[in-house]
This record gives structure tokens, C-alpha cells and sequence, in this order.
């Protein structure tokens, strides 16, 4: 099974030896053959949010919230549940700090994936 | 879910990916497999007992190699270990080093563990059901339900097979450079064979099969980083990660498989394709293609063609020949034959066809590759009399059906 996962962080306290200790994380799991793969999301500000309505495409152009202008975090594992998808997430999150991450399954061949 | 439940879970999650590196390190001091797994599985039994209540530990991995080897040494002296265990358990005691450094570099420990688990001293099941049971972190009864085998089947085997590689005094190591290729040949054969039984399961199989195809692929990525120098397990894991980025692709809705290129190649999976791609470039800058990678080159050509008509058809044949060298076989050549009428025409593969045809007198493929050049040559009668005697060759009924309609058709 295939997992997205994003994290938000509730501070944004970045330091060297937190970044380090993320680094060697990563290295850990591309080991372990789970992380297929990891990054940063800007906030929205670097996009927009397009919307379609009746046929007509609208991006906006803010402003957003501070939450929506978060910077978020994002790993895609492959495990093989959800238990095990949220122990990574457990601890990604005891290195990065308090905060919140969302996973959830991707559709794989096997979930009914029409 | 209640809380407890939930505790459990989230225990028994930490404990399967730490298994591997907790066994492997286990073994090490102890050097037999069985007995690292055993306290292993009593550290698990601890943690069951105590983090529920005090909380997952900060550093779980130390926590439960600190225990597997508290309880070990607990056992020794209550003297409750067989004799064969105490020789054991007396390694461990005078192991100096902290164990409780699992994070710490374990590759060497793991390698060695894949190495035992596929020793030639077991039979191949044996090597699958313990490579998944110690590496996987796979309990009997999921392993079980994979290979569609009753779990005291598959308890037993992993029980025999860790019996024969203590009887055998089979040392936890990496075996010598003279032994070395047969052996990783041994390692790359279990992952395959995972990977295959994972990709053969049919819609409606239970979900523990097609899990299979993530597992091989976990193990495969693993053995890649353990010997990052050996081209083969780099053609592995990428024949592996191509094959596996088709499986969204290859069933249609009534569970039928789809041919190759009639594949709807939007459905493939680019995330895997492009990590095959990157495992077969590290192979080829490695060095002579040897099988697994020809085969990857091979998956690699269809990967590449956005479009089935974009297919670089004479590279296939060509690299077809090169795994004729490597291995002859009719099946290989038969393969080849019909990449060269896909390049150069039906006739030109028609030709090649008959060649190898004497040597595959009862293989319904053949019969059916001819068919289909032979309705590209405007030869029908000839054709539907191949098709029909494709039909009566397989022995399976959705094949055979199939073949029937193709003969009635034209």
C-alpha cells in the first residue's frame, strides 16, 4: 500500500541538527526501501486555488490564512498498512516537532481502482 | 477500534520494521537465526506488556534490543535454555559492543540474514517462507494466506528451516568471495520468486497476494543498497519496479489480462517506472549485462514507448539474443522471433518461428504467435487452425476461451 502523508508543522523552528536528524531519516527509509518520495509544499500564496464553476476556471489570488500559508511536508511510503504508515509518521514528527500530519492511502491496482 | 486495540496495533507496527534489523543484529551474538527470532519475539511480548501503558519509547529499536537480550541472558541463568542454546547465549555475553545501537550501521547484520535465510542447504519454499518471515517481518499466518498454503504448512517449514541451517552449522556471515555470486544468485532468485507469485494473483485473490509485489520490492530495494556494486540486483529491482508499475494496467474490468500493447499505458505507474529506469542506468554503468538486466532493458523498451506503435522493436530482438546467449531457451528465442516480425515484418518472424517450433511441439504460445503473423500474412484458414489448436493445447479455461473467439473471428 502506498501512502501520502503531509505534515504541518505547529512552530516553524527549523534548526541545523533537526534538519540533519531529518536527513538521516530519509537516508534510513530510501534503505529500507519505504520512502518513494519526500519534500517541501510551499503555501498557498505560491499557487492558488483554481476553481471551475459552471465551466468557468477561476484562480485566486488571495489573501490566506496563516494555516493555508504554512510551509507543509510531504512523504509518499510504501508499507504495508496503515499502522505502519502512521509509525513513520510517528517518527518523522518526534524529530520534526508538534504538529499535525494527514495521511492517506493512494489507490493502488488492488483498491478497487476502476 | 478501542484504545487498547489501537496500542497493539501501533506496537505491533513498530515491531515489524524494526524485525529485520532486531534479528539481524540478534543473530549476530547468537549466531543462529532461530534463536535470535525467538528473543526477538519475546522482546515483542514485553513491549505488548508495557507500552500500552508507559507510551512508545523514544528510541524503540534500543528498547527492544535491550530486552531481547535482558530476557536472553534472565533465561540463561534460571537455566531454562536447552544445552545448544546456552553454547548460544554465551557468545552473546561476551559480545562487548553497546547493543543497544541498532540504528547504527546494521547493513552488514542484514546482508548476512538475507545470505542464511537463502541458503543453499534449504529448499527454495523454505527460503521464501523464512526470507519473508525474518527480512519481511511477515508472521505465519499472513505468509499463509500469500501463497494460499495452510498456516501449520508454512509455521512447519520456517521451523525445519531454521533446524537445518543450525544442523548444518551454517555460520552467520557473508559467505566467501569463491561462493559469493552463487549465493547472491540464491538471494535475487527468493526476492524474484516473491515478486512473481505476488504479480500471478488473480482479481479476487486474497490482498495478501499482490502485497507480495511490495514486499519483493522492498527487499530488492534493501539488497541494493546492502551491495550497491553489483550490477544484477540493480537489473533486478529494475525488472521488478517496471513489471510492477503495469499491475494497474494489466487486468481488465472483468479480471481478464490485457496484452501488453493493448495496455492502457496512462494507467501505468510513473513513479515506478522511473525508478526502474534509474536502477537500470546504475546497472549498465556497472558493468556486462548479465539476465535480470537484459530482461529490465527488455521491460525498459515498452516502458519508454509512450505509445505501443512507438516500441523500438529491433532493440528488443536484439536484446532477446543477447538473453539466448545467457540462457537458451525455445521460449527465449520464440520471444525473440516475435519482436523481429514486430521490426522487420511477419514473414521474417515467421520463419524464425519455425526454426524453434520442433522444440516447443506442445506449447500453446507458439502456436498462437503463429496464428497471429499467419492472419498478418492474409493466411486465415491457416491461421484459425492454429489458433483452434492453441485452444486445445492450454489447459486454461479463460486462454482457452480466448484462443476459440480469435479462431471463430476470422
Amino acid at each position: 500500500m502506498r501512502f501520502l502523508m503531509t505534515y504541518t508543522a505547529k512552530v516553524q523552528d527549523h534548526t541545523p541538527e533537526k534538519s540533519a536528524a531529518i536527513d538521516k531519516l530519509v537516508a534510513e527509509n530510501i534503505k529500507a526501501g519505504i520512502l518513494l518520495d519526500t519534500g517541501a509544499i510551499l503555501g498557498l500564496g505560491s499557487g492558488g486555488r483554481g476553481t471551475l464553476d459552471r465551466g468557468n476556471f477561476v484562480l485566486s489570488n488571495g489573501p490566506y490564512s496563516a494555516s493555508e500559508e504554512a510551509f507543509v511536508g510531504y512523504a509518499i511510503v510504501q508499507v504495508r498498512d496503515r499502522a505502519e504508515a502512521a509509525e513513520h509518521a510517528r517518527r518523522f514528527m518526534m524529530i520534526a516537532g508538534d504538529g499535525e500530519c494527514e495521511i492517506r492511502q493512494l489507490m493502488g491496482p488492488s483498491d478497487g481502482m476502476p | 477500534m478501542t484504545d487498547t486495540n489501537a496500542a497493539i496495533t501501533a506496537v505491533r507496527a513498530v515491531f515489524r520494521v524494526e524485525h529485520a534489523k532486531l534479528v539481524a543484529r540478534l543473530a549476530r551474538m547468537v549466531r543462529d537465526v532461530g534463536v535470535a527470532e525467538e528473543l526477538a519475539q519475546d522482546a515483542l511480548v514485553a513491549a505488548l506488556e508495557t507500552w500500552p501503558r508507559d507510551g512508545i519509547p523514544d528510541k524503540p529499536a534500543a528498547w527492544l534490543m535491550t530486552t531481547a537480550k535482558r530476557r536472553a541472558l534472565n533465561a540463561l541463568s534460571r537455566g531454562r535454555m536447552l544445552e545448544r542454546k546456552h553454547e548460544e547465549l554465551g557468545h552473546m555475553t561476551t559480545t562487548h559492543e553497546d547493543p543497544a545501537d541498532l540504528d547504527d550501521d546494521v547493513g552488514d547484520d542484514l546482508l548476512r540474514l538475507m545470505f542464511v535465510s537463502c541458503h543453499p542447504v534449504l529448499a527454495p519454499e523454505a527460503r521464501v517462507a523464512l526470507t519473508l518471515r525474518l527480512l519481511g517481518g511477515l508472521t505465519t499466518e499472513e505468509i499463509a494466506r500469500a501463497f494460499l498454503v495452510a498456516e501449520p504448512t508454512i509455521a512447519q517449514r520456517i521451523v525445519r528451516a531454521k533446524r537445518a541451517l543450525a544442523d548444518a552449522k551454517v555460520p552467520f556471515e557473508v559467505p566467501p568471495a569463491a561462493e559469493r555470486a552463487a549465493r547472491l544468485a540464491s538471494v535475487c532468485a527468493v526476492i524474484y520468486l516473491v515478486f512473481n507469485e505476488g504479480y500471478s494473483a488473480s482479481a479476487g485473490d486474497d490482498p495478501m497476494r499482490p502485497a507480495l509485489i511490495e514486499d519483493a520490492l522492498r527487499l530488492g530495494r534493501v539488497l541494493a543498497g546492502l551491495v550497491p556494486d553489483e550490477p544484477e540486483v540493480h537489473g533486478l529491482c529494475a525488472l521488478m519496479e517496471l513489471h510492477a508499475s503495469r499491475a494497474g494496467a494489466r487486468l481488465d474490468a472483468n479480471g481478464e489480462s490485457v496484452l501488453l500493447l493493448e495496455q492502457n499505458r496512462a494507467r501505468w505507474d510513473y513513479v515506478l517506472i522511473r525508478r526502474g529506469l534509474d536502477a537500470l542506468a546504475r546497472a549498465e554503468q556497472l558493468g556486462g549485462p548479465g539476465p535480470y538486466v537484459l530482461q529490465a532493458e527488455i521491460s525498459a523498451c515498452h516502458a519508454r514507448a509512450i505509445v505501443a506503435a512507438d516500441t523500438d522493436w529491433a532493440r528488443i530482438a536484439e536484446l532477446y539474443g543477447s538473453l539466448a546467449v545467457l540462457q537458451p531457451s525455445p521460449v527465449i528465442e520464440l520471444n525473440r522471433a516475435m519482436a523481429i516480425a514486430m521490426a522487420e515484418g511477419p514473414a521474417a518472424g515467421l520463419e524464425l518461428i519455425e526454426q524453434v517450433a520442433s522444440k516447443l511441439p506442445r506449447y500453446p504460445w507458439l502456436a498462437a504467435a503463429r496464428a497471429d503473423l499467419l492472419v498478418k500474412l492474409g493466411r486465415t484458414d491457416e491461421a484459425r487452425g492454429e489458433f483452434t489448436r492453441a485452444a486445445e493445447l492450454t489447459t486454461n479455461a479463460h486462454d482457452r476461451a480466448k484462443l476459440l473467439r480469435r479462431a471463430g473471428e476470422l
